[in-house]
């Protein structure tokens, strides 16, 4: 890790965003005192993490990127061990551990092994372990790596019901930092590229849309006249596919605009339209665009 | 402190709910009363009437000593090697306490069940007594110095079990200078004349000897607690660094 600032505010959730490799579990790791840093600060809920690691750690609740649990015990005794571990009161566990099992959907289970356990529950017996103290930071790494897509919605709605304490959870999937956080902090190879509003995220977006097009018509023809519509930024030729017609993939700032311009031009011109749908921007796209406004203007 | 608790109370759950444990207090058992039955066959035969404790109670203590290695790397190597194996120690250093509490708690399980195996061999004097009232202080000795030495082995062996992330070889690094240790510490005499005092300083069984006779030298005692010391200082330390080790 190099150089890399952020602050999330109390009771939002941010989203570490970055390609693996880019150094966001190590920050996690770092964040939880698990790993100390060899410079720099780090403060959470206020409490200096060098200084009082036990204080910060007690602040924090984490989801390690990979769940491992101790696969003998039961969930139930599991999570009475943590919460021993976290040193709640002997009163007050039973009412806990009932607590977090409700919250994450565990009650099918509880006196089930961990070790007999989907990576799915695992994942839930996971974020039920981090909830455990109520404590005010959340640092989910990765929570939805490797479930599939039921599970990623289901515990996507869980993170969403974390309202009101401050999340820092790791992703590199572009959609679900847009779906879940307000905050997005982005990072590669160590460094902090941005840190932004998930509204001000929108924006960097904006301009990198990517229509595909298919026609049935002369290539040289179709190429030159999409070329020369207004608000396209440039033109890419997608990899052969087999398919018949022309492609071609279309890189505009306006997609919504753009897209109804290419329709009526090809209809214009007498040639059928195939196919035409906008992309999704991916993380990749966000990279590019963040990539070349960090290089500056011209480049 | 609540912390603690919960920790040791897994960590005996985790000792009592496998049968690893049982399995070695069987065979602890089962070596010790072999011995305790040869070394009180041969005193009744040639050294009845004279001094028990240098006849019969040494001998039995020698041979426990024995026993102790073998079943020691096998109580330790489970330890940190375990968590480092399933992935759990990541978690375990992120929740608020110190390190040294997760050590600590680790070790002192591990001490109760070898005050536990110790404990059981207290039939074996107590029989003799009943047969036979013998002056109990100097077996007191015997007793402490066993448990100080099992305590230092051990603590070597949770050492040993953080350095790895295999059970097998943390109990075979373990086992091997255990018993190395054991094979010079009688055959010192053939070591060299200038070393043999240096040899003797650091060994950990020969300053169980004294113990053996009934007498506590506090020089012994604080060797067996430096050397408990030493070794939870060397495991905190191959903790920390688990910034440059990676999670395993």
């Amino acid at each position: 890790m190099d150089d890399v600032s952020f602050t999330v505010p109390r009771g939002e959730v941010a989203a570490l965003l970055g390609p693996n490799g880019s150094g966001k579990s190590t920050v996690m790791r770092i964040l939880t005192g698990y790993f100390s840093p060899t410079a720099g600060r780090i403060s959470v809920g206020g409490v200096d993490v060098a200084a009082r690691p036990v204080a910060a750690r007690r602040q924090v609740g984490y989801l390690p990127e990979q769940v491992m649990l101790y696969p003998e015990l039961t969930v139930r005794r599991y999570l009475t061990f943590v919460a021993g571990v976290k040193g709640l009161a002997r009163g007050t566990t039973r009412a806990a551990v009932g607590d977090v099992v409700e919250r994450c959907a565990l009650g099918d289970v509880a006196d089930r092994p961990t070790g007999t356990l989907s990576k799915g529950y695992r994942q839930r017996v996971g974020l039920a372990q981090a909830l455990l103290g109520d404590p005010e930071v959340l640092v989910l790494d990765e929570p939805t790596v490797g479930l599939d897509p039921v599970q990623t919605l289901e515990m996507r709605s869980l993170v969403r019901g974390l309202a009101g304490r401050t999340v820092l959870f790791s992703t590199h999937v572009l959609s679900e930092a847009s779906a879940v956080c307000s905050r997005v902090i982005i990072l590669a190879r160590g460094h902090l590229l941005a840190e932004d509003s998930a509204a001000g995220l929108a924006s960097r977006m904006a301009g990198t849309g990517r229509i595909s097009v298919r026609v049935d018509g002369p290539a040289e023809a179709v190429g030159t006249t999409l070329g020369q519509l207004a608000g396209v930024t440039r033109l890419e030729r997608p990899v052969p596919d087999g398919q018949p017609g022309v492609a071609w993939d279309v890189i505009a700032a306006d997609t919504d605009v753009v897209r109804r311009t290419i329709a009526a031009a090809i209809v214009a011109r007498g040639w059928t339209l195939l196919e035409l749908h906008t992309a999704v921007p991916t993380l990749e796209d966000l990279f590019v665009r963040v990539l070349d406004a960090a290089r500056g203007p011209g480049s | 402190m609540r912390s603690f608790v919960a920790l040791l109370r897994k960590e005996l759950r985790s000792y009592f709910g496998s049968p690893l444990v049982y399995l070695v207090a069987a065979a602890f058992l089962a070596y010790s009363g072999y011995y305790f039955h040869t070394d009180l066959s041969y005193f009744v035969t040639f050294g009845f009437g004279v001094n028990i404790m240098e006849n019969f109670w040494q001998l039995l203590f020698m041979d426990l000593r024995l026993v102790f290695i073998f079943a020691i790397p096998l109580l330790t190597m489970r330890l940190l090697a375990e968590e480092r194996r399933l992935g759990t120690l990541e978690l375990l250093l992120t929740y608020p306490l110190r390190d040294g509490a997760v050590v600590a708690a680790k070790l002192l399980a591990c001490l109760v069940v070898i005050a536990m195996l110790l404990g059981a061999t207290l039939v074996y004097p107590a029989w003799v007594y009943h047969l036979e009232p013998f002056p109990i202080e100097p077996l007191v000795a015997c007793y402490l110095g066993m448990f100080l030495l099992a305590s230092a082995c051990a603590s070597y062996g949770l050492f040993v079990s953080s350095l790895t992330d295999s059970q097998a070889l943390a109990g075979f690094m373990t086992a091997m200078p255990l018993m190395l240790l054991w094979l010079l510490s009688w055959n010192e005499a053939a070591s060299a004349g200038a070393t043999l005092p240096l040899v003797r300083g650091i060994s950990l069984f020969n300053h169980f000897q004294p113990f053996a006779v009934g007498i506590i030298d506090l020089r012994d005692v604080y060797y067996f607690l430096f050397a408990i010391g030493a070794f939870v200082w060397g495991t905190l330390r191959v903790l920390e660094a688990r910034q440059w080790r990676g999670r395993r």
